[in-house]
């Protein structure tokens, strides 16, 4: 399986200088890379040095409303190429456009009946830009999601934004995804290239009781748009199946309300845990952990949710998750 | 063949996901997954049965949702199951609404 890793951002982030400098890299020196443009004449390949056949741009248009069918297409023309022994790569990177919603890409990953035999889900990289984010943050569901989705944060122009704001700006990441890990732009192209390998194994999962050092489960943070970050943290060992039944009707009905969902799950009968990664109406495989990450042995669950009650969520969850007792008396 | 995808057996659902390096599954062994598919159902229909819906296997392959006046539509996959099950209730399905929220609970 290659991974695929989605690189996205809103418009000026820095996606493109960001890949420019990774491609120096000698570890994504076998990387295939996939650029998504809006408008007639594509402009961000020509900005990459390194043009040959592992570089597609994909210019028909924004990549929520195109991506069913290129991506795909573009995708599928890769392996065929490798498959003949054309071309040779390890891992594929797809920049989307500025304004990009990042959920309809990894959905055709996975439910592309071809594509899902080859690839896979390398993770979520998003750009943030120091300067301009915070407004962006108030005033474009579009930031916020691509921030909601991301595995990992890249933040841009450190150098010209003032070191309280970006401080600031930190804490609003963290209300906004408290699950990603955040990496500057000038860290060293190691560190950033590693930020490539995610993969979906979470390090660390907040917990709800330290998170800020307060109590409070949620967290708005955009009252005009209604987002809200909440963790669900919870003691007992959780039902798989009674889990698997709520999880994927709450998402049925609330998945493009339901930016994303991410943590780890204490599983009944089994010793250790489970990582669940959920971005709008999709779930990923769940990863079976080789061993707990730091922080207490318990479920916890972070959501990015718009216009929802966390209340009514964790009522639900509490509801659904005694089914089992009540099929033991039926 | 599934209605919707019209893709050939594609229970592919995370709950049920492939026995693959790393991925957390209860599909590798024969006895298990069966008991697992049971237990599935069972739970399933304690939600369905808010709107008078009924969930079964088919040759544990497929899966049968009926309705209480004997209407039946058959799917492969079980992340069909509520867009099936809200196509054949005349009202959603929706977790967060508290009636069905202690109907559940109340069972």
């Amino acid at each position: 399986m290659t991974p695929v890793t989605l690189l996205t951002g809103f418009l000026g982030s820095g996606k493109t200088t960001l890949l420019q400098r990774l491609l120096t890299d000698p570890a994504m020196a076998q990387a295939a890379v996939l650029i998504n443009e809006f408008g007639e004449v594509g402009l961000d390949h020509d900005l990459l040095d390194r043009i040959d056949d592992n570089v597609v741009l994909m210019k028909s248009g924004c990549i929520c409303c195109t991506v069913r069918g290129e991506v795909a297409d573009a995708l599928m023309n890769l392996q065929s190429l490798r498959d003949r022994g054309e071309i040779a790569f390890d891992r594929v990177v797809i920049e989307t456009t500025g304004l990009a919603d990042p959920y309809p890409v990894l959905q055709t990953l996975r439910a592309h009946p071809v594509l899902r035999s080859h690839f896979n889900n390398g993770g979520v990289l998003t750009t943030v830009d120091s300067v301009n984010a915070a407004s962006q943050i108030a005033h474009r569901a579009e930031a916020v999601r691509q921030i909601a989705a991301a595995d990992r944060i890249v933040l841009t122009k450190t150098d010209l934004a003032d070191p309280g704001d970006v401080l600031a700006l930190c804490r609003a990441l963290a209300r906004v995804n408290p699950t990603a890990h955040v990496v500057t732009s000038d860290a060293p192209t190691p560190q950033i290239v590693g930020a490539l390998d995610v993969g979906l194994i979470p390090d660390d999962i907040p917990d709800t009781a330290s998170h800020e050092g307060h109590h409070h489960h949620a967290h708005t943070l955009n009252e005009d748009l209604g987002v809200v970050t909440f963790s669900l943290t919870v003691d007992q060992p959780v039902d798989w199946t009674n889990f698997g039944i709520w999880l994927t009707l709450l998402l049925h009905r609330y998945g493009d309300r339901i930016f994303r969902v991410k943590g780890i799950l204490s599983i009944a009968g089994e010793t250790n845990p489970v990582a669940i990664h959920g971005v709008q109406h999709l779930v990923h495989a769940p990863v079976h952990m080789t061993r707990w990450p730091k922080g207490p042995r318990t479920s916890r669950l972070v959501f990015i949710l718009e216009d929802i009650d966390p209340d009514l969520i964790r009522r639900s969850f509490a509801a659904f998750m005694k089914l089992d007792d009540v099929r033991a008396v039926a | 063949m599934c209605s919707l995808c019209g893709i050939l057996g594609c229970d592919d659902h995370w709950t049920n996901a492939v026995d693959r390096p790393g991925v957390y599954t209860r599909n590798a062994d024969r006895q298990q997954r069966r008991a697992d598919a049971t237990q599935r159902i069972a739970a399933a229909n304690r939600v369905l049965s808010f709107r008078r819906l009924s969930l079964a296997e088919w040759q544990g392959r497929s899966y049968v949702l009926s309705t209480a006046t004997g209407a039946t539509t058959i799917f492969d996959a079980l992340s069909h199951l509520w867009p099936e099950a809200e196509a054949m209730a005349t009202r959603g399905f929706d977790p967060l609404d508290p009636a069905l929220i202690d109907w559940v609970a109340a069972r």
